[in-house]
């Protein structure tokens, strides 16, 4: 954060309070006759008022963006190592590719042989999404990883269905992402719990006893959450199989072994891929994301539709199909989201790809290293791409893992991941991901040990901070109790 | 070594010699060998001049609506864009950021969304919107999910107008049998529009969680909103009001104003590429009383540690993260970036120009509806006397899909062929015209038309 500069700036609607007509943009002339909506259009179907919004000029729009940016954090100010949220570089490649007006204007509806270009875009995208992971079919239609889950765990139903072999639970283990408990509900399905064991990883004996004839499946994360791998993965496929049941992985953590492990080869059955974790899409401060999901033989049927077909060199869609689970959303993705994917994997290519994962994981255990004196490890299972550390030593001194998130942000840096998983208690999960020079990563470890020297010598400035950001530390519990969730002209609140 | 990793060879040597390792295989250990290879069956990377000209390759295979006269519409509308909405997409502090999980590094994002709900909720006559959905379509999805929550899931009816767009009602049915409900279509009558004692009779009375209808609908008429919320009521259900064509807000009165406890769907109209059919933008606005079973994110505004205004996102304790299995939704990355598209989009034409820019719709599509009723047989208005905003169904010289291509070949997108999800009205074209369809677009379109028979 600048300390210079911007701290606040007013919101839209306190703009020109007297509200006087002036202009944000000119409409293109009317160059048909106008006609009055009252002389045409029932009455009650017309607003009586134009809608209350500040008419402001141009510049004074561009000028209160441009202030609102400046109180954002992002990718490009420094370090965002949130574990299992991979926040890589976005190539300013991908963001030119995506605007290519033969791409972004193009109309979802128009005729086949209009969009052969697009068809084909969203082929190459999933045949090297196929490479990718070694699985036999794919879907670009989820928008987003949870979208993605909820598209592989009702394909999963689907196929159970179709067997005759409705199941009405799935296994999720207590490390997980809370999406996957979620999905699992949102699919009409219970989801229940498998304890981790002492490194970290499903315990055997757990799932043997859960993974009854009521089970669809299981829903693991590989490397799970704790960014360890689930070395008995073969092993618990074949279980899982064996009765009967499908595995879903959660492709979050993907970038820890593209390039060097197949999820094909591990016995999955449907895994979801986070386009803008693993590969480059931005965030765009909480979306548009992509959530394609890969699946093996048994699950192809029942891919959602529309897909699209190839013959030689001519695209269709397929737009029916009575396997298939249907439409997750409409159309066929976030398209434009998809040609940045397409954009990064050309550029990193087989070689990149696992170039990118080795130096991921490299840097997750340069910080492993370099912090397991100043905070308490909290598996010692080897790490992959993000290592999980938790506040255990500094509670000591009443500094929790919050605190020394509000702390790095005085320091220039984002804090990791604190809400899951749920089995570390105080849990400060860091990922770094590849793209950052390692001068980063280790300015990142010298502000972490500048803070447990801080915990230990004036904890006092640990819990109150941050001091250096354009607000305070921001309260909260607040925000839900007095709820005001938009704007009015007397600034009323409600209390709850 | 690749410009997007950010260490080089001689830094993996000096991190391994670090932290005590000879090659990074062996930070791989924990990775069983049968499920590792030594090399993905793809092309190794290439430079940023091959992939530029191999996607733009790929884009001059696409035939780009701002090329020829376009009338397609069907929930995807070609609006003016302002080129200050790119310009503030493009902001790196924008989208390189996360999800604003952290509200004191995250005042620009978080206050951008507070002022999308603002402006949402002035927009459907609700009390109060959320931060985004994916598109219109799981809107919907998630509008009857809502509504079964509020009726505490023991109303497993939905009463649905078949004019709510198919593509949307084909995404609800994906969903709809996993979370238990049943959906229940009602047919238009000859004016294209629901029929609300048709509607009455398929709710029943204290069985139905929610009536849908879209309205404009999917045939371009407006829906007698005060009546069919009023007889929703009546079945004791909840009135869902989705919109497919986010600019005729600007202009029609937004369902709270006529009662609707939902007004939801899509807002790509505002700001956002077509971009053959994504990142799209889906709204959800509703009652403040019901804001506990809301789907999706939402910023509130609280203060911070010294009594200053700050905005952070509320109510989490719906959401995932906090409530895992029992969440009102599991959705976790939605649209944010589209809907601060959205925001400077609305901030930048204004109110009074959004109604400026609907009327013009609204005028050009009455231009074009007079013009086609003129040209005569073969060619037909399908619903002459009834209500619309932008768009509406013609019938001509052939199906939906051969009238398309027939034109298509004229170089004149005329509409989206109505069948193209089947569908009990007529076989024709859906025909949009919004305030970039120039008089000169609607020559061609009606030359083209005059041309078949």
């Amino acid at each position: 954060m600048k300390q210079r500069g911007i701290r606040s700036e007013p919101l839209f609607f306190e703009r020109n309070p007297e509200r006087r007509r002036r202009q944000g943009f000119t409409l293109p002339p009317l160059d048909v006759p106008d006609v009055d909506p009252a002389a045409v259009l029932p009455a009650e179907t017309l607003r009586d008022t134009d809608p209350g919004y500040p008419d402001i000029g141009e510049m004074e729009i561009v000028q209160h963006f441009h202030r609102l940016s400046q109180l954002n954090y992002s990718v490009d100010e420094g370090l965002y190592p949130l574990g299992s949220c991979t926040m890589k570089y976005n190539p300013r490649l991908n963001e030119q590719t995506a605007r290519f007006p033969g791409l972004a204007g193009v109309h979802p509806l128009q005729p086949v042989e209009h969009v052969q270009g697009s068809l084909r875009l969203i082929w190459e995208l999933e045949q090297a999404l196929l490479a990718i992971t070694g699985m036999a079919g794919v879907t670009l239609q989820p928008a987003a990883g949870a979208h993605g889950e909820l598209a592989g765990i009702l394909m999963i139903r689907k196929a159970l269905e179709a067997r005759g072999d409705a199941r009405d639970a799935v296994l999720v283990p207590d490390s997980a992402h809370g999406t996957n408990p979620a999905t699992a509900a949102f699919a009409g399905y219970q989801a229940v719990e498998v304890a981790s064991g002492p490194d970290g990883t499903v315990d055997m004996e757990s799932l043997d006893r859960l993974m009854t004839d009521r089970i669809a499946g299981i829903m693991l994360t590989v490397p799970n959450t704790l960014g360890v791998f689930e070395h008995r993965i073969v092993e618990i496929a074949e279980l899982v199989h064996r009765r009967g049941g499908l595995i879903y992985m959660d492709g979050a953590n993907l970038n820890a072994f593209a390039g060097r492990a197949l999820p094909g080869l591990m016995g999955a059955d449907a895994m979801h891929i986070n386009l803008h974790k693993t590969f480059s899409t931005p965030h765009g401060g909480g979306g548009p994301g992509a959530g394609p999901v890969v699946v093996s033989e048994a699950l192809v049927p029942h891919l959602p539709v529309p897909r699209v077909v190839r013959e030689g060199d001519v695209f269709s869609l397929e737009r029916e199909n009575q396997a298939s689970i249907g439409a997750m959303r409409g159309f066929y993705g976030n398209f434009l989201i998809l040609v940045r994917a397409l954009t990064y994997i050309w550029g990193l290519g087989s070689n990149g790809l696992r170039e990118m994962s080795d130096i991921a994981v490299l840097y997750a255990n340069l910080v492993r290293h370099r912090l397991e004196e100043a905070y308490h490890l909290a598996y010692e299972s080897p790490s992959l791409h993000e290592v999980v550390f938790d506040d255990s030593r500094q509670a000591a001194r009443d500094v929790h893992n919050t605190d020394i998130a509000k702390r790095l942000l005085d320091y220039g840096f984002h804090p990791p991941t604190m809400s899951f998983p749920l089995i570390v208690h105080g849990a400060l999960m860091i990922e770094p991901a590849e793209s950052v020079g390692p001068e980063e990563v280790e300015a990142f470890c010298d502000a972490m040990l500048a803070i447990a020297r801080e915990a230990e010598e004036s904890p006092e400035l640990v819990r109150s901070a941050p001091h250096e950001t354009p607000v305070s530390r921001v309260d909260e519990v607040r925000a839900a109790r007095k709820l005001k969730v938009r704007w009015t002209p007397d600034g009323d609140e409600k209390s709850e | 070594m690749h410009p997007w990793i950010g260490a080089g060879d001689d830094d993996r040597r000096r991190i391994l010699s670090e932290i005590g390792l000879t090659s990074v295989d062996q930070l791989f250990e924990s990775i069983p060998a049968e499920v590792c290879v030594d090399r993905l069956p793809m092309p190794d990377g290439r430079d940023e001049e091959t992939i530029r000209i191999g996607l733009a390759a790929m884009a001059l295979q696409n035939l780009s609506p701002d090329c020829v006269p376009s009338f397609l519409g069907a929930g995807v509308y070609r609006h003016v864009q302002p080129s200050v909405v790119d310009a503030v997409l493009s902001r790196a502090e924008f989208f390189t950021s996360y999800t604003p999980y952290q509200p004191e590094i995250s005042q620009g994002t978080l206050q951008a969304i507070f002022e999308f709900q603002t402006l949402m909720c002035e927009l459907t006559g609700l009390e109060v919107a959320n931060a985004s959905l994916y598109d219109g379509a799981t809107a919907l999805v998630e509008a009857v999910l809502f509504a079964h929550r509020v009726k505490r899931g023991k109303l497993d009816r939905v009463v649905l107008a078949e004019t709510v767009h198919p593509m949307y009602r084909k995404v609800l049915s994906t969903y709809a049998g996993p979370a238990g409900v049943e959906v229940v279509v009602v047919p238009p009558g000859d004016d294209g529009r629901v029929s609300v004692d048709a509607l009455c009779e398929a709710a029943g009375t204290g069985e139905t969680c929610c009536v849908a209808v879209q309205s404009p609908n999917f045939l371009g008429v407006i829906e007698d909103l005060p009546a069919i919320s009023g007889a929703a009521h009546d079945a004791g259900a909840l009135a869902v009001q989705v919109v497919a064509e986010a600019v005729s807000l600007g202009m029609l009165t937004g369902g709270g104003a006529h009662d609707f406890d939902v007004v939801c769907g899509e807002a790509q109209s505002f700001g956002l590429a077509p971009g053959f059919g994504g990142p799209h933008l889906g709204f959800f606005a509703c009652r403040e009383k019901q804001i506990r079973q809301m789907p999706g994110r939402l910023a509130g505004e609280t203060i911070d540690s010294n009594g200053r205004r700050a905005f952070c996102l509320t109510l989490s304790t719906r959401e995932q993260h906090i409530r895992r299995a029992k969440a009102t939704s599991n959705i976790c990355t939605n649209q944010g970036l589209m809907a601060l598209a959205a925001t400077v989009w609305l901030e930048c034409i204004g109110g009074h120009g959004l109604r400026e820019l609907a009327k013009a719709c609204f005028a050009r599509s009455e231009d074009l509806k007079r013009r086609i009723a003129d040209l005569g047989e073969p060619w037909r208005l399908a619903h002459p006397d009834a209500p619309t905003f932008n768009e509406f169904l013609i019938t001509g010289p052939g199906s939906g899909d051969e009238l398309a291509a027939r034109l298509a070949a004229d170089n004149v997108l005329a509409g989206v062929p109505s069948h193209l999800w089947g569908g009990s009205w007529a076989d024709g074209l859906v025909v949009a015209a919004t305030e970039r369809n120039t008089a000169a677009d609607a020559d061609a379109l009606i030359n083209a038309m005059g041309g078949l028979s």
